[in-house]
C-alpha cells in the first residue's frame, strides 16, 4: 500500500515536471515567433523586440512613478473587484432563497453584462471621479460573474446532503461548511479566475479614458500619446504579469482553504 | 410513547404510492418493515423524518422527538473523512477518542482518516450508520442499512447496532427475513399499498 503511494506521488511528480517544461517550451516559442517577427518588420517603432521591452521594463521600474502607478492601479482594481465579488455573492445567496429576488436581480445582471465597458466609464466619467472610476468598472466586470457563477454553484448543491442535513437538525453554519462551500467552491475559482482578467482589463481601460495621476492607464496613455511603443509594450507586460499573479494567488488561497474543506474539483 | 402511522396518504403525479396506511412502532423497540420493492416503504419513512409531507393522514408520537437516519443511500460529504463526517452530527458529549472505539467496533480503525470517497461500499455504509447511532436521536429510522455488507460483517454490525439502540425506538426497512431475526426485531410487513399492522419485538 505504501509503495504504491509512494509510486503515485512519484508519478504527479514526473507529471508536474513535464508540465513546466511544456510550459516553458511554450514561452520560449512565442518569444521566438515575436523575435522573428521583429526581425521581419525591422521597425521598432511599430514593434519592438522583447529585448528592448524588457529593457524599457527595468528602467521603468527604476522610477518610484512606476511603483506608484502599479500601486495605486492595483489597489483601486482589487477593491472594486473585491466588492463585486463579494456583492455578486450576497445577491446569488439571496437569489437562491427567493425567486422573486432571483427576478428582480436576473434583468440586472443581464444589462451589466452585455452594456459594452466603454458605455459604462462615459457615463461613470460623468457621476463620479477619474480616481474611482476603475474601482466602478472593476466592480461592474466582477459582480454579474461572481452572480450568475455562485448562483450557478448553490443550484447544484447535492439535494440528499441538502435532506440528511435536515434530518440531522444539522446547524445554518454546519451546511454552509460542510455542503455549500464544497459544492460552490470549483464555481468560486472559476468567477475569481475570470472576474480579475476582465477588472483587470477594464479597470485599466477606465483609466486610459478617465486619466487619474499616477495610474497604469495614464503611463499607457502618455506612452501611446508620444508613441513611445517600447514604454507601451512594457506597461502592457506589466499589467499581464501582476493580472497573472495575483489571479494565481487567490485562486491557489482559496483552492488551498478548499483543500481543508473539501471540494478542489474544476466545474 | 408509541409512534401510530393513522391513515397516512400519498400520491405521487396522481399515482397512488400510500394508501390509508396504519401501523404502530413500539417505543423503544427494533421494528422492521418488510415488503415488495416499490410499495412505499421509503416514501412512508421520508415522511416519518419529515422530508415529505403526506397528503392526509396523522402520525402521532414523533412530534418534538429527534430522529436520525441511515439513508438507502450513504449520504457522506465525500471529501471527508469518517471521522469529520460522525463529528459533523454527533452529540456534544462525544468526544474524539469515543468515535476513535466505536469504528474501530465497526473495523474501520484502520481507514478513519481517509476520504470516505476512498472507502468500498461496506465500509462507507458502515459510517453512514456509525453516524447515525452516534447522533443525538430519539428514533432512528434506517433504509436498507446492510444493504452491501456480507454475512459475517452484517452479524457483527446488526449485533453492534442492538447494544446501541438499546431503549430506542428504532424502525428499520428491509427486504431480508435474516436481519429481522439477528436484530430481535417486530415486523411489519407491508404487503400491498394498503397496511395495518403493529410491530412489536420478539
Amino acid at each position: 500500500m505504501e509503495n504504491m503511494e509512494k509510486g503515485i506521488e512519484g508519478k504527479k511528480n514526473v507529471n508536474r515536471i513535464r508540465r513546466y517544461i511544456t510550459r516553458l517550451l511554450v514561452f520560449i516559442f512565442w518569444i521566438s515567433v515575436w523575435e522573428a517577427a521583429c526581425k521581419i518588420i525591422d521597425q521598432e517603432l511599430f514593434l519592438p523586440s522583447p529585448e528592448s521591452v524588457l529593457l524599457a521594463i527595468i528602467d521603468l521600474a527604476k522610477t518610484s512613478g512606476f511603483w506608484r502607478s502599479i500601486f495605486n492601479s492595483f489597489i483601486r482594481i482589487i477593491i472594486g473587484f473585491s466588492m463585486g465579488v463579494i456583492t455578486g455573492a450576497i445577491l446569488a445567496v439571496f437569489s437562491y432563497k427567493s425567486r422573486l429576488i432571483y427576478e428582480l436581480i436576473s434583468p440586472f445582471m443581464k444589462i451589466i453584462k452585455s452594456t459594452p465597458v466603454a458605455s459604462f466609464i462615459i457615463l461613470a466619467l460623468v457621476w463620479i471621479s477619474s480616481k474611482n472610476l476603475s474601482v466602478l468598472i472593476s466592480f461592474l466586470m466582477a459582480m454579474p460573474i461572481s452572480f450568475s457563477n455562485l448562483l450557478y454553484g448553490l443550484k447544484s448543491t447535492d439535494e440528499k446532503l441538502l435532506e440528511m442535513a435536515k434530518v440531522f437538525r444539522m446547524g445554518r453554519w454546519k451546511r454552509i461548511k460542510a455542503i455549500y462551500f464544497p459544492a460552490v467552491l470549483p464555481f468560486l475559482v472559476s468567477a475569481v479566475s475570470v472576474g480579475l482578467g476582465f477588472s483587470f482589463k477594464s479597470g485599466i481601460a477606465a483609466e486610459v479614458i478617465g486619466r487619474p495621476s499616477n495610474s497604469i492607464g495614464l503611463n499607457l496613455y502618455e506612452a501611446k500619446l508620444y508613441l513611445m511603443i517600447k514604454e507601451l509594450f512594457a506597461w502592457t507586460a506589466v499589467i499581464i504579469i501582476i493580472s497573472v499573479l495575483f489571479e494565481k494567488i487567490v485562486v491557489r488561497t482559496i483552492r488551498h482553504y478548499g483543500s481543508n474543506t473539501g471540494n478542489t474539483d474544476k466545474p | 410513547m408509541d409512534i401510530k402511522v393513522v391513515n397516512i396518504n400519498k400520491s405521487f403525479n396522481g399515482q397512488k404510492v400510500l394508501d390509508n396506511i396504519s401501523m404502530t412502532f413500539k417505543s423503544g423497540n427494533i421494528t422492521c418493515i418488510m415488503g415488495a420493492s416499490g410499495i412505499g416503504k421509503t416514501t412512508l419513512a421520508y415522511i416519518m423524518m419529515g422530508l415529505l409531507k403526506a397528503d392526509s393522514g396523522n402520525i402521532i408520537g414523533l412530534q418534538g422527538k429527534k430522529i436520525a437516519a441511515v439513508f438507502q443511500e450513504d449520504r457522506l460529504i465525500e471529501h471527508w473523512d469518517a471521522v469529520k463526517n460522525i463529528m459533523l452530527v454527533c452529540r456534544r458529549d462525544f468526544t474524539k477518542d469515543y468515535i476513535h472505539k466505536n469504528l474501530k467496533e465497526l473495523g474501520l480503525s484502520d481507514y478513519e482518516n481517509k476520504p470516505v470517497s476512498s472507502l468500498s461500499g461496506g465500509m462507507r455504509r458502515r459510517v453512514a450508520i456509525a453516524r447515525a447511532l452516534l447522533s443525538d436521536y430519539d428514533v432512528l429510522i434506517m433504509d436498507e442499512p446492510f444493504k452491501g455488507l456480507d454475512f459475517e460483517l452484517k452479524k457483527q454490525v446488526i449485533d453492534y447496532v442492538v447494544k446501541m439502540t438499546k431503549g430506542k425506538t428504532v424502525i428499520i426497512i428491509t427486504h431480508d427475513k435474516d436481519e429481522v431475526d439477528l436484530l430481535h426485531a417486530g415486523l411489519i410487513t407491508m404487503e400491498s399499498k394498503k397496511a395495518e399492522a403493529g410491530g412489536d419485538r420478539d
